[in-house]
């Protein structure tokens, strides 16, 4: 077993008096897609904003790398390493798609993995349309351009929230076809999803989110459809 | 050819009004945030030039190199230590403290340096003209329109060509989305006003050149701002500019028939713009 990469001890969040995330426990080795699956409003995108910072966290509730980053700043959780593709997308208006992939740059100190030459061969359609308005492109077009941002910071971890919502099922497949190649990059990836189907086809490591805690938590070979449809739903099958 | 002459002389004006407002215009395109006191900063700016030329013995030109970086300043911290603090999802708070802002600064130059009309001495160039054909044009009118043009002209290229004015870009449009590209909103803010009190500098210059000023002249010229601001396309550079020479053709228009109505024809243009384009000449495409 491979050193872990993320560490999130004892995680709470709270959105002003209503408390989120109970005590969430999670690692991601090196190298490893884990998923993180519920339902509506089971936590999955809670989580996700407090490994990025945009929630504030206890300072040593998650750890990367032996690095206690709870208490960083979104900015700062990018620059240690951890970048996501936010649910919605979320992509620039003002910007074009090429700027688009360059903001996730931004913060860049050194050369790294991910190029603008090597994105428009992960995602080809992106070089046609490097002009155009990030948001002029279909909805598949745009989730991949916001999946290469994202990888312009070059990040050890990347989070990807919700990236099938919304579209097409031919589209959702050619985009998790792209995961190898992702993942021979070195960057390890938390996937969350409510596509239960999808997470299980991609990912190492299952964790299923009910109502602020993870409830099932194991490789996607040792768990069965029951225990998964139990741990989704709270009802046996 | 009055009536040309007229057209011509307006134009220039409109490149001061256009340097007013090009601040106030950057400030509110990237972080939706209507600087009250814009003008009083432009006069607090004038009053920098001033006071460097004064105590240097040096040429308004000249002062005006030590007083951008000084106006930059100045901005950096108000933006970081007063406007970052109260910039949210209500705009109440944001235009109550830059109103109260403007009074703290008229009061801060009434007690220093008077309520007396000052001018800075630019020497023969302000009466220094050239023939456009049956035209004359005077050189100081002229500068400042090619001022306006040259800083419009720089600031889009800082927002189009440079990987600041993408990091702008990118805040203006979404600035939680952009803290996760580790750009830090409340950093690029800071810059934004600093270059914005650069460009007031630049509008000082010329103001304080053309005219006597004193301390209490801020709010008319925010008025003047924010017109062409409002007929250019809220956040619009270029549209910044054309709205500028729209108040100044109209106040010029306006004064040849009677020179009373010099200012109400300014406003007069604003109104009407407002009313056959309600989002201005050149409204931005994503607000």
């Amino acid at each position: 077993m491979s050193a872990p990469v993320l560490t999130i001890s004892n995680l709470t969040a709270h959105y002003g008096d209503f408390q989120a995330l109970f005590g969430v426990d999670l690692t991601l080795e090196q190298g490893q897609a884990l998923a993180v699956i519920g339902a509506n409003g089971a936590g999955k995108s809670t989580l996700m904003r407090a490994i990025t910072g945009i929630l504030p966290s206890p300072r040593d509730a998650i750890t990367l790398n032996g690095r206690a980053i709870g208490h960083l700043s979104a900015p700062e959780v990018l620059e240690a390493g951890i970048s996501m593709v936010p649910e919605g997308r979320k992509l620039f208006p003002s910007l074009s798609v090429e700027e688009n992939l360059l903001i996730g740059a931004h913060a860049r100190t050194g050369n790294g993995y991910w190029t603008l030459e090597r994105l428009y061969d992960l995602f080809p359609i992106l070089r046609e349309r490097r002009h155009n308005p990030g948001t002029a492109l279909s909805g598949g077009q745009q989730q991949m351009v916001a999946i290469g941002r994202a990888l312009m910071s070059n990040p050890t971890v990347l989070l990807c929230d919700e990236i099938s919502l919304g579209l097409a099922p031919v589209v959702i497949r050619d985009i998790y076809a792209t995961f190898p190649k992702i993942r021979e990059s070195g960057a390890s990836v938390i996937v969350v999803e409510q596509d239960i189907g999808q997470a299980l086809r991609i990912a190492d490591h299952v964790c299923c989110m009910m109502e602020g805690r993870i409830t099932l938590s194991g490789a996607p070979t040792d768990l069965s459809r029951d225990a998964i449809h139990n741990a989704y739903f709270g009802v046996s099958a | 050819m009055i009536w040309v002459d007229t057209i011509v002389q307006g134009v220039l004006l409109g490149g001061l009004y256009a340097l007013f407002a090009a601040g106030l215009s950057l400030v509110f395109g990237i972080m939706r945030l209507v600087n009250l006191a814009h003008g009083d900063l432009i006069v607090l700016a004038a009053f920098v030039i001033l006071t460097m030329a004064g105590a240097l013995g040096l040429h308004p030109f000249v002062a005006v190199l030590i007083a951008a970086p000084v106006m930059f300043a100045v901005g950096w911290l108000l933006q970081t230590y007063v406007l970052n603090r109260v910039l949210g999802d209500d705009i109440l708070p944001p235009l109550l403290v830059t109103f109260g802002l403007s009074v703290v600064i008229q009061n801060g130059l009434l007690e220093g340096f008077s309520a007396d009309s000052q001018k800075l001495s630019a020497g023969p160039i302000e009466a220094a003209s050239i023939k456009l054909g049956p035209i004359a044009v005077g050189v100081m009118p002229l500068l400042t329109l090619v001022s306006a043009i040259v800083v419009i002209f720089a600031l889009n290229q800082l927002f189009y060509r440079t990987k600041l004015g993408r990091a702008f870009r990118a805040t203006s449009d979404d600035a939680v989305t952009a803290g996760l590209m580790g750009i830090r909103p409340r950093n690029v803010f800071a810059i934004a006003t600093g270059i914005a009190m650069v460009v007031a500098t630049i509008a000082a210059l010329y103001l304080g050149i053309r005219a006597n000023f004193d301390p209490t002249i801020g709010p008319a010229r925010l008025i003047y701002a924010f017109q062409a601001v409002i007929i250019g396309g809220l956040g619009s550079l270029w549209g910044t500019l054309a709205g500028g020479i729209v108040i100044g053709v109209a106040q010029g228009l306006g004064a040849a028939i009677n020179p009373e109505w010099q200012i109400l024809a300014g406003h007069i243009a604003f109104v009407l713009v407002l009313l056959i384009r309600p989002r201005g000449l050149f409204p931005r495409a994503n607000d």
